[in-house]
């Protein structure tokens, strides 16, 4: 399941822990990165990979919200709604992104391309409101920012394409 | 004040530049001197911890076990998941090397050779930068074996979270580098007997390691001199909410709650008032803002206004805040985030999010303000881990300090 790159990459990992386990997450991390989501079938090959049972793995990957058991859009686009955000009116971007991408929050579009989740604190407090898409942080928004944000994602074609993205780090980035 | 932590200096995180600005010195002479020396240099200095309890850092080093044949390690707390509170994203962009120098030192005191940095996974692109200084350090020997020729050794590794508030909490963060759901621990043991793998095990912020190469370069002197006396040195404050300018800002411990507002964030948008503020991120009491002037940023001040330093997160809430609606997303919060192992707080935090809907709707009852008070009051210290309180106090403290805005929304019942 996993490729041998990957295997190559966990078994280093395991190396750091005095218990194969422990390599666990790093472990979930690397699948996710390649499969895009976590399979059943993954979860039982990191099992018998690390002498985990199925149902340790499944726990473990129920528990924390960034693991997931389903694909996603090829852009996640994720809304924090906590307090800070909530104060600066992150509810009109994230009813701006469902009202553009046709969708509801927890959801993927047909096409395949957004999905839209509401998450809590991104620990960027100070630039609020503010939305990650994978591991880029857009601050500062508002809805005339967000739709440019978006209209620049439609123009991406590719695959995991969010370094493509033409976003002026100096405009939605900032704060801190 | 001069800045220690996020001093001002163009491309800081590059190894080089910072080995030209004195870096690696503190750990240098470290090296040189007795681990006990140290630990007293630390107890000294009065260091807290700034990841939320303002634990003397120096006492919890002295906890560690000496005649253990067990090996030790040391967890650091970058899981920053507070909302309100993002200090330490900008330590590891802007001084990653002050961090490690603070674990090497913490590493060579305690007799530890392994160090986890546990980094929330949102953080993908700090771990990365991270990552990178870990590798400049490790190519020029100040993590590794035999450290610049020494007979110290040590490997620092970082451990990526997975978007669960929960692993902040040390037990359950040790927990989570060790392959399971982020589970607290029923303390004691603590984790100085028995920690990660059943070993001794140290838990520091990232903020408080950072805070360590300062002791030792400048004396626990000149430390305990910055700020307040029981809780000195600088500080990292994240300023948000209402406010000109958000941002972090490194100031004694002991500053003005009004400077950090109306100085250091240039106020409030439209010079409106402040109608209520929470210090130390989301889980600390809330105050009036008519109560904060003569309050200070430090543990001793905040705790005499009613609430805590926390993690120095503070948000400022303009006098047109709808603050039922800011305490039922606060709730929700800790709502989704309750890992679930205790009844208190897994019932009790939904069954609040639900009463504080009734609320937000302008549909509660009379008799819901003291049913959702009841509620609070029996998470409150009945829980495995301090989620429960923190979930708890700031119910509890909106109540008290803003009793007319439950009230106003109590629906009105028709007389018959």
């Amino acid at each position: 399941m996993l490729n041998d790159s990957n295997l190559k990459r966990v078994d280093e990992i395991i190396k750091r822990y005095p218990e194969p386990r422990a390599a666990l997450l790093p472990a979930l991390w690397i699948a996710q990165e390649q499969e895009g989501y976590i399979s059943l079938k993954m979860m039982k090959f990191l099992g018998n990979l690390l002498s985990l049972p199925y149902s340790h793995i499944l726990g473990v990957v129920s528990f924390y919200t960034m693991f997931h058991e389903k694909p996603l859009g090829r852009f996640h686009i994720e809304v924090c709604t906590n307090i800070s955000c909530m104060l600066k009116g992150s509810d009109k971007i994230l009813s701006t992104l469902e009202k553009h991408c046709g969708i509801k929050c927890g959801e993927t579009s047909e096409d395949g391309k957004f999905t839209i989740t509401e998450v809590e604190c991104m620990g960027a407090c100070s630039g609020a409101p503010m939305i990650a898409v994978g591991e880029d942080y857009f601050e500062n928004l508002n809805e005339d920012k967000t739709l440019k944000l978006l209209n620049n994602f439609s123009n991406v074609t590719k695959l995991n394409g969010n370094d493509d993205v033409d976003d002026d780090e100096t405009e939605f980035g900032g704060g801190d | 004040m001069e800045k220690y932590l996020l001093p001002e200096i163009p491309d800081y995180h590059l190894i080089d530049v910072y080995e030209n600005n004195g870096g690696y010195q503190a750990f240098k002479k470290s090296i040189t001197l007795n681990p006990d020396a140290i630990i007293n240099e630390i107890k000294k200095s009065n260091l807290r911890g700034r990841g939320g309890a303002c634990f003397p850092t120096g006492l919890k080093w002295s906890f560690m076990p000496k005649d253990n044949s067990k090996p030790k390690y040391l967890a650091v707390n970058g899981d920053e998941s507070e909302p309100g509170t993002f200090k330490d994203r900008n330590l590891f962009e802007f001084n990653p090397h002050l961090i490690i120098e603070g674990i090497l030192i913490a590493c060579y005191s305690m007799g530890i050779k392994t160090a986890y940095v546990y980094i929330r996974g949102e953080y993908g692109k700090w771990i990365r930068m991270f990552q990178k200084a870990l590798d400049d350090a490790y190519s020029k020997n100040y993590i590794g074996q035999n450290i610049l020729g020494s007979n110290f050794s040590t490997n620092i590794f970082i451990h990526k979270g997975a978007g669960a508030y929960i692993c902040g909490e040390e037990s359950a963060l040790m927990n989570s580098i060790e392959g399971d759901r982020g589970y607290p621990r029923v303390k004691p043991p603590f984790p100085a007997q028995k920690g990660l793998w059943n070993c001794p095990t140290t838990i520091n912020n990232i903020e408080t390691l950072a805070n360590i190469p300062l002791i030792i370069n400048k004396g626990a002197e000149w430390y305990s001199s910055i700020g307040s006396p029981k809780h000195p040195g600088p500080i990292l404050v994240g300023i948000s909410g209402h406010v000109n300018k958000p941002g972090v800002y490194e100031v004694p411990t002991g500053t003005l709650l009004t400077e950090l507002i109306y100085n250091f964030a240039e106020g409030i948008p439209g010079n409106k008032k402040i109608k209520a503020m929470i210090p130390g991120g989301s889980s600390t009491m809330i105050l009036r803002g008519e109560n904060i002037e003569g309050v200070k940023m430090d543990a001793e001040s905040l705790k005499a206004a009613g609430s805590s330093v926390g993690t120095a997160g503070l948000i400022v809430m303009d006098e047109e805040t709808d603050l039922i609606r800011v305490i039922t997303r606060i709730t929700k919060f800790y709502h989704h985030e309750s890992c679930g192992q205790c009844t208190p707080c897994r019932e009790g935090t939904g069954w609040m999010e639900k009463i504080l809907n009734r609320f937000e709707k302008n549909e509660a009852k009379k008799e819901d303000l003291e049913l959702l008070l009841d509620v609070a009051n029996n998470i409150e210290g009945n829980t495995i881990c301090a989620l429960g309180d923190a979930a708890a106090w700031p119910v509890q403290s909106m109540i008290k300090r803003f009793p007319e805005e439950f009230e106003r929304r109590i629906k009105k019942v028709e007389p018959v």
